[in-house]
């Protein structure tokens, strides 16, 4: 149905012509999922926008061959283009907080896609709206019509931007990175509503995203895409099992894969970094990050080699081996077997109870927010009668969806913040009568956005230093000897002493973070999504380092992340919250392996693993995401819970300690007075 | 970079970044790439310079009027309307007092540099510090900053300088005391706006999780940061405050005579206007080229410092 | 909704009294108003007669609470040497005042906007090269410079337009472009910019994969949210419009709030200066609520919680 061939892709910037995407070729049929796959800036959503026509202005685009449907777009006049854009070819974008106009209702902003392209009145134009809400899984659809978009949730208008896509049926829809601004439950729902909609309507569906997991649950086909160029294309299957170009067998070593990683292993990284995309590249684009790379790497035009039932490499690794040796192992899984040697004993350290060095003890934040300009100020409680320990040593995770209390609680760890009741321990005492300075010697964070945390007018050299010099521990000599220990330490070299902080790269300001957390010898670390804003090859890095120095010195982290994936691979302990409690607690193996609180095992399935057999997950979640200024009675899970009982909606569950953890549930608590209709709920649910 | 995956330590994500030209070249290039920029220093360099150097450059005493002399046309005149009155001796011609109107234009250039940057310290010195505690601190310290600038915003300047002038009697330092108080607002609003967005940094969170001072981290964290759009600020005071002082003076509140303010000489001028209209045209040009070149800096700085380019 | 309003309302309350405060400090401490009132040629003694007369003598506080509980119900006093009501003097005037302030915000926003947004759609081509110069030259050009140039022109050499007073809309012609273009290009930049970054946005990009026409695009998403902080501007500029008719009144010899302020200044007529600072003040509180209220109207999450 689509035919590309030789596409290129140049953008004009101030240094140079950027050849963005240099010549790919693909074919998508009728029905089939083509997922592209890659880091950021590999030009896979330039791709995506010049097959819509789309690209910026400037941009220039080029193809031997560009066919929707047999008909050549490369000769369509733009008002023809306007005219298939939206009617037999669909886009959906990354972010649905953005993408819907803010002034325009729902409602009419879905009408006019159809109303553009279809000889049909208005009232059809809505029933078709209506019909589509409700089959994309928008509760009480025809009253979405006159709402505006920042009314919705970011779930629900990811959902309304796909029946905007639909509405006129199209033969092909294009989705780039549709559900990277996700929380984890809505991603794997929008997915499977994508793969369900791609059935039902006999579409092809693009699917450009950077990340693998999704990729192996939804993709029939995939091509994985590195400095403008597919390296590897196959169908999914072989993909996963066999990869074959190094830089494909890297990205999946990089992601920590429960059953493949051991918890708290080495993850494998990815040396160096991109090649300038500015003029032409001869050779391999990925050999200076190759470690198989040989002299023959770096000459001449190197072609996507066929190497199995439709799976082409741009390698050529199989070839030389192949030439050399038919019975050697593979190499790369020679090197496996070396990363494997790596692992430390970790899981013993699991049961180790260190002593608790924060406390926090019934600890509530709230505050006074605004809904809208016009309306009174209302409590917002984000953190509720948190009671919680960290232990000496420990890496405890924290996780829950965007808006559940994670950040504040980290405000509050910080001393940034003083909760309106309760209290934090700090080995003991009171944390927040000391003040913010004794806070700042044994607490440091450690940021999400890496552009945000370092001051961009300040040296390196001055930003991990600060610390002392703010609290005088040290003068300008011995300052200065300290922070160059520490460049050395989180892996840097010394010649970032006077760079500022724009000449560096995401992950290397992420170490200039870490080394500024660490200067003070502080005894927690509380990471807030240390790696979210990361591409996967440098998370691995950066995971890797914390987990080293965490063992070096005895750290304590509170690892703060949505990524379920990260947190299985890094923390001994593990702490789920909902709209700003914690629901439960419990080591790690008891978490992955046994979730009691219905939450954590929603979480949990819909958490998407590089599993090509696994399928899309079904989460029993239900879609509408929780308001914290307005949260339900009772448990304030049970409206989404599948197994939520009478008496969930009017009492609070009890907090159930045992052996196994904590859980706040009531189906845990054997006290509880139950009727005979909960009792037969519980049973029928078990 | 030929490591193996396994030492990642030694095999961080460096590279290009690190080779490129340095800031300062960059903003070397930048700022003498700019057309606008060049054009506009250039112009407030020759007028400072003019400003500066006024004794030795100016053809004659400023002051010194020669009543028989009265009113003598610019030397074009002599061109085009072969009109014997004008010559070289007063290229621009004499007012109606018989003053040289050049070296009156060249000390002219003194008084309305003095008072716009005098004016533009002064205001940017109390703009700056509301704008910036209000917008660290928020809240309620917020609201009050927000308070006291409507009630600013709601005086009208010209009407409240005029009448704060006309009623103390005018001098250069009240004009340039009153524009510096009344000119602060958008000095306040700018870095009210930026301290906010400054705020939400973590470099800011993690300076507040080190405990440092409020003091030290709008000075040091934040300042540096929203140095240039202070620059920028400034040029629009400037300009502003130069153009309020020629318009007070214009109508005769600002500036006293016999100084040489722009202003002033417009204020002389008008009465000529039916038949020497020369008068009005050099002094509003002079006013016209240094409040260009002033705002074509500014204008410039915005470009080279904001990584889009033109906004 | 109310609520906000009521907020709003004492807000501006707050700030009309606060500059009144701060104006009647300023005359007060400016100049003695009994010297004023009593004028040039009069004696120590008639000074003296009139400053308790007129309870001058009283504490400052006193006086302004005096003051201030009249200037609410509309009493500003009488002024000292026209020896009427302030509050007629006042009234009688706004008409020419408002005409200017109105005919200067159109022109502004018609030789704007539309070129604002051509600059937009076409950065740096000549259309975008002309905006600017028209800009930066309205920027910097001195208002009063401007209308005595034109003055010069269509006055005394082509006699087309009278220079004096406000009888017949041909004289507020002059005024009003030499007024509104100092506006113009705080006008063009803000649509400029704002149409920029429109045209940026992601719903831009939404709206195009929908394949919708261009001028769908431009005019229904593009400038229909584009045009939501210039409302807020044209309130700003109109209040300072108010303040600016001053020099341009003066000039022009209109008899509007402005030439009467400037009258006012010059015979250190207090009470009216008092009040004029304080209706402009007023002025500029209420444009600003009242672009609130159209903001909320024009942009839904504004409007909605």
């Amino acid at each position: 149905m689509l035919d590309v061939s030789n596409l290129t892709v140049d953008l004009p910037t101030p240094a140079g012509t950027l050849h963005a995407v240099r010549g790919i070729d693909f074919t998508v049929k009728q029905g089939e999922t083509f997922c592209i796959v890659g880091e950021s800036g590999s030009g896979k959503s330039l791709t995506s926008l010049a097959l819509m026509g789309l690209l910026p202005k400037g941009a220039a685009r080029r193809a031997d061959r560009l066919a929707f449907k047999e008909q050549d777009l490369l000769s369509l006049r733009e008002h023809r283009m306007a005219d298939l854009r939206g009617n037999r070819m669909a886009m959906i974008f990354q972010e649905p907080m953005t993408s819907l106009n803010p002034v325009h209702t729902v409602g009419g902003q879905l009408e006019e896609a159809l109303l553009r392209h279809q000889p049909v009145s208005r009232k059809e134009a809505r029933e078709r709206a209506v019909h589509l809400l409700d089959r994309v899984g928008v509760p009480a659809p025809a009253s979405r019509l006159r709402q505006f978009p920042h009314e919705l949730s970011g779930g629900l208008r990811q959902r309304v931007m796909i029946a905007m896509a639909l509405m006129c049926g199209p033969d092909l829809l294009i989705a780039d990175e549709p559900t990277t601004a996700l929380d984890v439950s809505i991603q794997a729902q929008i997915l499977r509503l994508l793969r369900d909609l791609q059935d039902e309507f006999h579409m092809g569906l693009i699917l450009v995203t950077h990340d693998l997991s999704v990729v192996a649950r939804v993709a029939d086909r995939v091509a994985v895409m590195y400095a403008g160029n597919f390296v590897e294309t196959g169908p999914v299957h072989e993909i996963f099992r066999r990869p074959r170009h190094p830089y494909t067998q890297g990205l999946m070593n990089c992601i920590p894969a429960p059953g493949k990683t051991p918890p708290g292993g080495r993850l494998g990284a990815i040396a160096g970094i991109v090649p300038s995309l500015v003029g032409t590249i001869t050779g391999c684009a990925f050999r200076n990050r190759c470690p198989f790379a040989f002299d023959d790497c770096a000459h001449g035009r190197i072609d996507l080699a066929h190497i199995g039932e439709k799976h082409h490499s741009r390698c050529l690794l199989p070839e030389r081996q192949a030439a050399a040796n038919a019975g050697r192992p593979e190499l790369w899984q020679a090197e496996e077997a070396h990363v494997e040697a790596l692992h430390q004993p970790w899981e013993k350290r699991d049961a180790r109870p260190g002593e608790p060095v924060l406390t926090l003890d019934a600890v509530s934040q709230t505050f006074k927010v605004r809904r809208a300009m016009f309306q009174a100020k209302i409590p917002l409680h984000a953190v509720n009668e948190v009671n919680l320990d960290i232990r000496e040593g420990e890496v405890l995770g924290l996780v829950g969806e965007s808006g559940c209390g994670k950040s504040t609680l980290a405000k509050i760890l910080l001393g940034l913040i003083e909760p309106t009741s309760g209290q934090v321990l700090f080995d003991g005492e009171p944390m927040h009568s000391h003040g913010r300075k004794f806070i700042a010697r044994h607490i440091q964070p450690v940021f999400q956005d890496p552009y945000s945390a370092l001051n961009p007018r300040k040296t390196v050299g001055f930003i991990i230093g600060q610390p002392l010099m703010v609290h005088g521990l040290a003068g300008r000599a011995e300052v200065e000897r300290r922070v160059k220990e520490l460049i050395d330490l989180v892996g840097l070299p010394q010649r970032v002493f006077n760079s500022l902080p724009n000449q560096l790269s995401g992950g290397q300001r992420q170490r200039v973070a870490i080394a500024r957390a660490l200067i003070m010898r502080p005894k927690v670390i509380i990471c807030d999504e240390p790696t979210s804003a990361l591409d996967v090859s440098v998370q691995s890095q950066i995971l890797n380092l914390l987990l080293d120095l965490q063992r070096e010195f005895s750290l304590t982290y509170l690892l703060i992340s949505h990524n379920l994936a990260v947190v299985q691979h890094m923390a001994h302990r593990v702490a789920v919250m909902y709209l700003g409690r914690l629901v439960e607690v419990t080591n790690r193996a008891n978490l992955f392996q046994d979730p009691r609180h219905p939450y954590t095992q929603a979480l949990l399935d819909s958490a998407l693993t590089p599993d090509p057999d696994a399928g899309v997950p079904d989460p029993k979640l239900g879609s509408l995401p929780p308001n914290p200024l307005d949260p339900p009675p009772g448990c304030a899970f049970h409206p989404r819970c599948p197994k939520a009982m009478e008496h969930c909606r009017t009492q609070m569950p009890r907090t159930i300690d045992d052996k196994a953890g904590r859980v706040e549930c009531h189906l845990h608590d054997q006290t509880a007075p139950i009727s005979i209709a909960n009792k037969r709920a519980r049973i029928s649910a078990a | 970079m030929s490591a193996t995956p396994q030492d990642d330590k030694n095999l961080p994500d460096f590279g290009a970044a690190l080779s490129e030209p340095s800031a300062g070249q960059m903003l070397r290039r930048r700022v003498f790439g700019h057309t606008g920029l060049v054009i506009g220093g250039t112009i407030l360099l020759i007028i400072a310079l003019m400003a500066l150097l006024a004794p030795l450059i100016a053809p004659h005493d400023p002051y010194a009027h020669n009543l028989a002399n009265r009113l003598v046309p610019p030397i074009w005149h002599d061109w085009f309307y072969d009109d014997p009155r004008a010559t070289w001796t007063h290229i621009f011609g004499t007012d109606h007092q018989g003053r040289d109107y050049l070296s009156r234009i060249i000390y002219g250039a003194r008084i309305s540099l003095l008072i716009g940057f005098s004016a533009a310290i002064i205001s940017g010195v109390i703009g700056c510090t509301l704008g910036l505690v209000a917008g660290y601190y928020g809240g309620r310290v917020d609201m009050v900053v927000n308070f006291i600038i409507t009630t600013r915003l709601a005086m009208p300047v010209i009407l409240v300088a005029l009448a704060v002038v006309a009623l103390m009697g005018s001098s250069l330092t009240i004009v340039v005391l009153v524009l510096g108080f009344l000119l602060w607002d958008q000095f306040a609003v700018v870095m009210r706006t930026l301290a906010m967005q400054m705020r939400e940094f973590d470099f800011v969170t993690s300076a507040q999780a080190l405990g440092c001072s409020p003091r030290y981290i709008i000075m040091r964290e934040i300042l540096p940061n929203v140095l240039n759009a202070l620059l920028v600020v400034m040029t629009i005071e400037m300009a502003n405050a130069i153009l309020l002082e020629a318009a007070l003076s214009f109508l005769g509140l600002g500036v006293q005579p016999p100084l040489p303010s722009w202003g002033l000489m417009l204020s002389q001028a008008k009465d000529e206007i039916f038949f020497d209209p020369w008068m009005i045209t050099i002094p509003g040009l002079a006013l016209l080229m240094l409040v260009l070149a002033i705002n074509l800096i500014g204008d410039g700085l915005r470009d080279v410092t904001s990584p889009e380019g033109r906004s | 909704m109310l609520r906000f309003l009521f907020r709003r309302l004492v807000m501006a309350a707050a700030v009309a009294v606060a500059v009144s405060l701060i104006t009647f400090t300023l005359t007060n401490f400016a100049s003695d108003p009994a010297i004023a009132m009593a004028g040039d040629t009069a004696s120590a003694a008639e000074i003296q007669q009139i400053r308790e007369r007129e309870g001058f003598d009283r504490p400052l506080v006193v006086q302004y609470a005096d003051w201030l509980s009249s200037a609410v119900v509309g009493d500003f006093g009488y002024s000292y040497r026209m020896r009427v009501p302030v509050s007629d003097l006042i009234l009688s005037r706004i008409p020419v005042t408002m005409m200017l302030g109105g005919a200067a915000l159109t022109f502004a926003i018609v030789l704007a906007i539309p070129m604002g947004v051509l600059a937009a759609l076409r950065p740096n081509s000549w259309i975008d090269r002309t905006a600017l110069g028209v800009a930066v030259l309205g920027q910097a050009m001195p208002t009063f410079w401007f209308a005595l140039m034109m003055m010069v022109v269509f006055s005394v050499f082509l006699g087309w337009l009278p220079a004096s007073g406000a009888r017949s809309w041909q004289h507020f012609i002059m005024p009003a472009i030499a007024l509104g273009y100092y506006a113009t290009p705080a006008f063009m930049r803000l649509t400029r910019a704002g149409m920029l970054e429109v045209m940026r946005s992601d719903y831009i990009r939404t709206a195009r994969a929908k394949g919708l026409r261009p001028h769908v695009v431009l005019f229904h998403h593009g400038l229909r949210n584009a045009i939501i902080p210039i409302v807020s501007l044209a309130a700003v500029q109109f209040g300072f419009m108010l303040g600016g008719s001053v020099v341009i009144e003066t000039l022009f010899s209109m008899p509007g709030l402005g030439f009467l302020a400037w009258e006012s200044i010059s015979r250190a007529d207090l009470p009216v200066i008092q009040a004029i600072v304080l209706v402009i003040a007023v002025f500029y509180v209420l444009l600003n609520l009242m672009a609130d209220l159209a903001n909320a109207y024009l942009d839904p999450r504004i409007r909605i919680g």
